[in-house]
């Protein structure tokens, strides 16, 4: 299979990917640092690259709305924001969830406010954990433009009807000129399809009512029908990646499993962080230390048992969060990760919570982690929830 | 009416049966009733217009459109219809609130 | 265009009963005949709010027509991505029923449209979307229980801001939404009420016939929260415009025309007996609150004189020497 390999900042990338799709409607909001996203997407219009009517909406809320309207109406629908504005989308984006609205969105990973930070962390998409939505994190340009072709297929099959959050990491990926494969539009659109509606507003002659109020009564079935939603993505991605791997020869999983066959310390990130782990994990082995990583790519639906598989009878595990969760016990990763070994043997499972506002993830911390979890490993009684990079 | 299971449901919520509501009877939230006068009433039709719950018998199969009476399963009680009727005026009213028999 | 109720019962009834509105309520009413002139092939938005709730209790919908709601404060930026849809679908070829036009319309109460609203129709309104915003303007959040809203007149008692022993209802005037739609320029605004159906269906025909964006505001007495006899609802409708608090007018490219004009030496009904009629004024007819009263007529006074001088200023040169 030919392609074309270009440099490309991940936001182009992403720009490819969504307009290979040739969706129908994008709405759009300017936010940091997103916009170059847009603004690519925006061009490839102007020059008549691809039919997409766009809704230049006045907040990300609007945007949200407009794409569930645009969706709900029969249409393949696409946005993107970052940080303030998907807090912003906040109420619309569990809307799209519940109305099972293949939407995609690229989550441009920016911290939340205050104080206002442009800068790359991951507590807007974590907020949106809960939200219904498919979450995939991606670890460069290449990862993040193959997610986003995939996750339309994922999030578009009829036993699925859910909506799909590409997330990669603000300026780290999206602003960094990066090589990657690009395929041809008529296979990347070969591989996706024509978009099917499962219910149309348009289609008058069969008029639907979208968004009763659902009481007492009626709710908790709904929830239910999304829960199970959610299960099904596990078949759905695994076929559909595993047409992506046929096609392009990149193969994905649910995780990346990095010099973990016979790891006896594992790390476990999300996101761009991967890539200076993986540096640091290479110096360790050469001095004998069997560590590992586990990059988590689908955090929503979170693949349980194969995590279990893999994690299950290891040392020690160092859980890294690119957020905090202010009062409670670790990140978000952490507390997800070592709830589902709980049944596990006594694996001791450390949280470190790093690179808050777009704080440098550098070679040192990685080091510090393994060196915290060779002591652990050890049988050293450390503290659980700890900080890393930070002056205290 | 027996409730749905989870999986007997469409997803998201969505009702393809559109209109159904009519199914839902509203005519038991009534107090008072319109009573139709047929011999007074002028087919002027504001009761049809004004009434908030499509609860207006309008026969359209002949040449002019004709009332007939009070579609009791939705009819409220409101009054409206019996307010917005012109005979009233004249004391000759079409449509008359009354008490109704439980 | 001339409408007749004799016409008019022959188009289908969109919204069937069985829906849970309160007795007498004109918003249904308002509803039924917009959908009467809009007819099957409209798509409907509705914000959240009493319309919304009363027509769609799952699993029963009032709707013959597609519907959709999402939440409170979108319905503009909802409906503009339906719209949008229609017009991406019909230009790939991929629409589900072939139709050259459809009608798109938004439906908000005054609450999702003068206030959360408000910035979500603005945006609607000033990107073009080929839609017909309707709100009936109740005055106040009907749904939540009568809290006051930007649209909520002078000296109004609300459950938030009541008339008590210090204070006398709500302090400051409405928000005069109609002149801010105005403002954004679009091809047709207008103000009616469901007592006069033949004016709201010849504007809801006309807002429906543009291309582009119309607004339709919409007076709609609410028996529960203005507290009046639910049989009498049409009528305060029609006493609101003979009085002057609701004037019948529309504007069409930025000209306006003023639909009713009571007569001056002897309009048929006065601001305050109209007043009389509603529990939430009640308070201003005690002793001590004439002047409260009298803010209201002045109220209402100075907004009529804006309107008939816009009236006169957007006039066609011919027409204003005609006068």
């Amino acid at each position: 299979m030919a392609q074309n390999l270009v440099a490309l900042a991940g936001n182009e990338a992403v720009a490819y990917a969504f307009k290979q799709a040739r969706p129908h409607v994008g709405s759009a909001f300017p936010i940091t640092p997103q916009t170059e996203m847009m603004h690519k997407f925006a061009e490839f219009v102007a020059n008549g690259e691809v039919d997409t009517e766009m809704i230049l909406v006045e907040s990300e809320h609007s945007a949200m709305s407009a794409a569930i309207g645009s969706a709900a109406a029969g249409a393949r629908t696409f946005t993107a924001t970052s940080s303030a504005g998907f807090a912003l989308m906040w109420e619309m984006v569990y809307v799209a969830a519940s109305l099972r609205l293949p939407i995609n969105m690229a989550l441009v990973n920016r911290a939340l406010s205050g104080n206002i930070n442009i800068h790359c962390d991951h507590s807007d998409s974590m907020g949106g954990r809960d939200s219904g939505w498919i979450q995939v994190f991606c670890e460069n340009a290449q990862e993040s433009y193959d997610t986003a072709l995939m996750n339309f297929r994922i999030s578009e099959h009829m036993d699925v009807r859910l909506p799909a959050m590409t997330n990669y990491d603000g300026f780290i990926i999206s602003h960094t000129e990066d090589a990657l494969y690009l395929l041809d539009d008529d296979t990347a659109y070969d591989f996706i399809g024509p978009y099917q509606a499962k219910y149309a507003l348009l289609d008058v002659e069969n008029p639907i009512t979208v968004g009763p109020l659902d009481l007492t009564d009626y709710y908790f079935e709904h929830k239910w029908s999304q829960m199970e939603a959610q299960k099904r993505v596990f078949p759905v991605a695994r076929e559909v990646m595993s047409e992506f791997g046929e096609l392009t020869g990149r193969s994905y999983d649910f995780f990346e499993e990095y010099r973990l066959d016979d790891a006896d310390l594992v790390m476990v990130v999300l996101g761009s962080s991967a890539g200076t782990t993986k540096d640091v994990i290479d110096e360790y082995r050469d001095k004998g230390v069997k560590v590992g990583l586990l990059k988590l790519r689908l955090f929503r639906p979170f693949p349980v048992a194969e995590i279990v598989k893999v994690l299950a009878g290891r040392k020690a595990i160092a859980v890294l969060d690119r957020s905090a969760s202010f009062g409670g016990f670790g990140g978000p990763v952490f507390t997800e990760i070592r709830s589902a070994l709980y049944r596990q043997e006594q694996t001791p499972i450390h949280n470190w919570i790093y690179g808050l506002g777009g704080r440098d993830y550098d070679l040192k911390q990685v080091a510090e982690v393994i060196e915290k979890l060779q002591q652990i490993a050890a049988g050293e009684e450390l503290q659980e929830v700890n900080l890393l990079g930070i002056r205290l | 009416m027996s409730l749905k299971k989870a999986s007997e449901l469409t997803e998201g919520g969505i009702i393809t049966e559109a209109g159904n509501a009519s199914e839902y009877k509203t005519g038991d939230w009534r107090t008072f009733v319109p009573e139709f006068v047929v011999e007074n009433c002028i087919q002027c039709l504001f009761c049809w217009i004004y009434c908030p719950d499509s609860a207006i018998a309008v026969d359209l199969s002949g040449e002019k459109p004709e009332v007939t009476g009070i579609i009791l399963e939705h009819c409220k009680g409101c009054g409206i219809c019996a307010a917005e009727c012109p005979p009233v005026k004249k004391g000759k009213a079409a449509l008359v609130m009354v008490r109704e028999a439980k | 265009m001339a409408v007749n109720l004799k016409k008019l019962v022959r188009k289908e009834d969109l919204l069937s009963g069985g829906h849970r509105a309160c007795a007498g309520c004109t918003g249904a009413n308002i509803l039924r005949q917009v959908m009467l002139v809009a007819g099957r092939d409209t798509i409907v938005g509705g914000a959240t709010g009493c319309m919304e709730v009363v027509t769609t209790v799952y699993p029963y919908t009032a709707w013959k027509v597609p519907y959709i709601h999402t939440a409170f404060e979108n319905v503009a930026a909802t409906i503009s991505g339906v719209e949008t849809g229609f017009r991406a679908l019909k230009k790939f070829g991929d629409l589900p029923v072939e139709r050259e036009k459809m009608n798109f319309i938004a439906i908000g109460g005054d609450g999702g449209t003068y206030d959360i609203g408000l910035q979500s129709l603005s945006g609607a309104m000033e990107r073009g979307h080929n839609m017909v915003y309707i709100c009936y303007d109740n005055e106040a959040y009907m749904n939540t229980g009568i809290q006051r809203s930007s649209a909520t007149p002078f000296g109004a008692h609300t459950s938030t801001a009541p008339a008590g022993k210090v204070k006398q209802g709500k302090e400051q005037n409405r928000k005069n939404l109609t002149a801010i739609m105005v403002a954004h320029e679009i091809p047709y605004v207008a103000q009616t009420t469901p007592f006069h159906w033949r004016d709201l269906a010849t504007k809801v025909e006309k807002a429906l016939a543009v291309d582009g964006p119309a607004f339709l505001n919409v007076l709609m007495p609410c028996t529960i929260g203005w507290h009046f006899d639910p049989a009498i609802g049409m009528q305060i409708c029609k006493e609101a415009v003979e009085n002057n608090f609701w004037p019948l007018f529309e504007v069409e490219n930025g000209k306006y025309k003023i639909n009713y004009k009571p007569s001056e030496k002897k309009p048929k009904t006065q601001l305050a007996d109209w007043m009389k009629q509603q529990g939430r004024f009640k308070h201003l007819f005690k002793p001590g609150n004439e002047e409260l009263l009298v803010k209201c007529q002045e109220y209402v006074d100075q907004e009529w004189e804006k309107l008939l001088k816009l009236e006169v200023m957007t006039a066609e040169p011919e027409s204003v020497k005609t006068v």
